[in-house]
């Protein structure tokens, strides 16, 4: 016992002191392996090269179904807003004094999209929507800016390979330009 | 008053355990978060914000219940005996934790602010009404006890390609963010608990990242999940949100680090100076960069600045009270208030952070406020 409660003291010096290292086949023995299906469950997030795409598929016009029933009342009919955020327009504004940020004009990845509707959509029912709805309704999103034709059905293969509008739009900058800013 | 006794004095006051959790006095009712002054309020309170009555507070320190709020779906009511983190990605053991997991790890405690990168909106003409609760309530500071990310990145093994960390919320919104690495392995906790006791709510009960001196919303409430990445996730809050459009069209993403600021919150908006004579200003200081190495004071609208005194202990990335005595000879006067923060990073005036970018970056403004008082002792807002 005496022996436990000195290693547990030794172990908590040792992190303070190097705090970010591992400790070499140290462990703390808390907590436990994850399993895959309990990650599974909540894995949801999608990356810009597509990973982390489920399996499924869906259409414009079966997105357009979807956004009528679980969407328009807060997005407006055609995703142009009122009362909640406008999804569709204002290509091309983006160096206007008021420029129009939504999905079409402004969002630099199709796969971002997919991830937040997946993950927070409909505000009312979040993670409510089957991959197939969330396909769906994407597509028509995109649709409706102009960026896919009618005919398109999106898959877990080419829903990361669509070219938004706003793909090169951004820089990450550090630090940002005011920090040389004197007085 | 004198000489008459009070009241309250004639009977027993109220009995000991008569508020189990105690409440501020009944006079102090109107010290209370509320929406913004002038803006109208989104079409739904689940994504909204409040802001922290800062022109009440004396010291550094938020009371919980004050701390400001920003939600994106709402305040999830979450039992910790069903919470769960899971730690996952580019490790070489993936682990999940109970909370009673966490807090066995060895824990500190630390003060330090946290801003909404939204916070203050002086981008143009400035309204006389606002208060600095209004210009500034996006801002609290508490003491924050948790677990350092590290500790809990090392039991998982970080493989050495993994640059990101996706922090992810258990809300509805399912609030995700990336996070560098060299931060996740520096100063970041997993905070269980707030000022003393656990986390309210509206702070992410029963676990939250902490990511001292970064914008609020990075600091991701309600903590469920950590995956660790070779590149960011380019989320929705990385992207359509918490990026700066700047006047090329280019936005500017990743803006972690809030950048040195200062507010004068007494004599501040909505006051009003009563007879001519001595006042203390007093007022906030802060950088995410690191401590406050000097705040200076100006009474004559930015002529000339005096050093304000800095109350100990001046903290890392913390709010820092500064104090400067004033004889106020009762006409118009111009107070503001600037800092330089250890780094030597100078906080900017608002000519110069317009001369670099303007209301369409929306986020990260940190220029110089300024307050009018006005002969007679009204106290505006100048911008
Ligand atoms: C009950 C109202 C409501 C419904 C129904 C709803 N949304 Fe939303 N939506 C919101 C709100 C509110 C936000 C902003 C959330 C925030 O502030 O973080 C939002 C944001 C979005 C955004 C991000 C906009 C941006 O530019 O950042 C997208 C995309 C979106 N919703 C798509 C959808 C889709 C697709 C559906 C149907 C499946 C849907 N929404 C249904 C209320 C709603």
């Amino acid at each position: 016992m005496p022996d436990r409660i000195a290693r547990r003291l030794m172990l908590a010096v040792a992190a303070t002191l190097v705090v970010g290292v591992a400790r070499a086949g140290e462990s703390y023995g808390i907590g436990r392996e994850a399993t895959p299906q309990e990650i599974a469950g909540w894995d949801i997030d999608v990356s810009p090269n597509g990973a982390g795409l489920p399996p499924g598929r869906g259409d414009v016009r079966q997105g357009e179904a979807i956004f009528a029933a679980k969407c328009a009342a807060c997005h407006g009919a055609h995703g142009e807003g009122k009362p909640m955020d406008r999804l569709v327009g204002g290509i091309g504004t983006l160096r206007d004094k008021k420029p129009v940020k939504t999905v079409g004009s402004f969002w630099p990845y199709a796969t971002t999209l997919f991830d937040y509707v997946r993950r927070a959509m409909p505000l009312n029912a979040p993670q409510s929507l089957t991959p197939d709805e969330v396909y769906a309704v994407s597509a028509y999103v995109l649709f409706l800016n102009g960026i896919v034709p009618q005919d398109t059905t999106f898959d877990a293969d080419n829903l990361a390979r669509i070219n938004m509008p706003n793909r090169n739009g951004f820089v990450s900058a550090d630090p940002p330009p005011e920090a040389a800013a004197k007085p | 008053m004198p000489p008459a006794i009070p009241e309250w004095q004639l009977h027993p006051g109220e009995e000991v355990l008569s508020q189990p959790y105690g409440r501020p006095s009944r006079f102090e009712a109107n010290v209370v978060r509320r929406y913004r002054h002038g803006l109208p309020e989104p079409p739904t309170r689940l994504s909204s914000f409040s802001l922290t009555p800062l022109q009440d507070l004396s010291g550094i320190i938020t009371p919980n219940g004050l701390h400001y709020e920003r939600h994106h779906a709402g305040t999830p009511t979450i039992d910790p005996l069903e919470h769960r983190l899971i730690v996952h990605g580019m490790v070489e053991k993936p682990l999940i934790f109970a909370m009673e997991d966490l807090t066995r790890f060895p824990s500190v405690s630390r003060v330090c602010f946290l801003e909404c990168s939204g916070n203050t909106q002086n981008w143009g003409a400035p309204n006389p009404e606002l208060t600095v609760q209004d210009t500034h309530g996006l801002l609290s500071c508490c003491e924050w006890t948790g677990v350092p990310l590290a500790t809990i990145l090392a039991e998982a093994g970080v493989k050495p390609e993994a640059k990101w960390m996706l922090a992810e919320g258990a809300d509805a919104a399912a609030m995700t963010r990336s996070i560098p690495i060299e931060k996740a392995l520096d100063d970041a906790l997993l905070a269980y608990a707030q000022n003393g006791e656990r986390l309210r709510p509206e702070q992410g009960y029963p676990l939250r990242l902490l990511l001292p001196g970064y914008e609020g919303n990075a600091n991701v409430k309600w903590l469920r999940r950590l995956k660790l990445a070779a590149e960011p996730f380019q989320t929705r809050e990385e992207t359509s949100k918490y990026t700066m459009l700047m006047p090329d069209g280019v936005a500017r993403q990743f803006n972690f680090v809030m950048h040195a600021k200062s507010v004068i919150t007494f004599p501040s908006g909505g006051q009003r100076l009563g007879s001519a004579g001595f006042y203390e200003i007093s007022g906030l200081a802060w950088s995410g960069l690191g401590k406050v190495a000097r705040v200076e004071v100006s009474t004559d609208g930015g002529a000339s600045w005096r050093d304000a005194a800095l109350q100990e202990p001046v903290m890392s990335k913390c709010l820092t009270r500064f104090r400067s005595p004033w004889q106020w000879d009762g006409g118009p006067a111009s107070l503001a208030s600037r800092v330089i923060d250890e780094t030597g990073y100078v906080q900017p005036t608002r000519e110069a952070l317009l001369k670099l970018r303007d209301v369409r970056s929306y986020y990260h403004y940190n220029a110089i406020q300024n307050w009018s008082v006005a002969a007679g002792g009204a106290v505006t807002n100048a911008g």
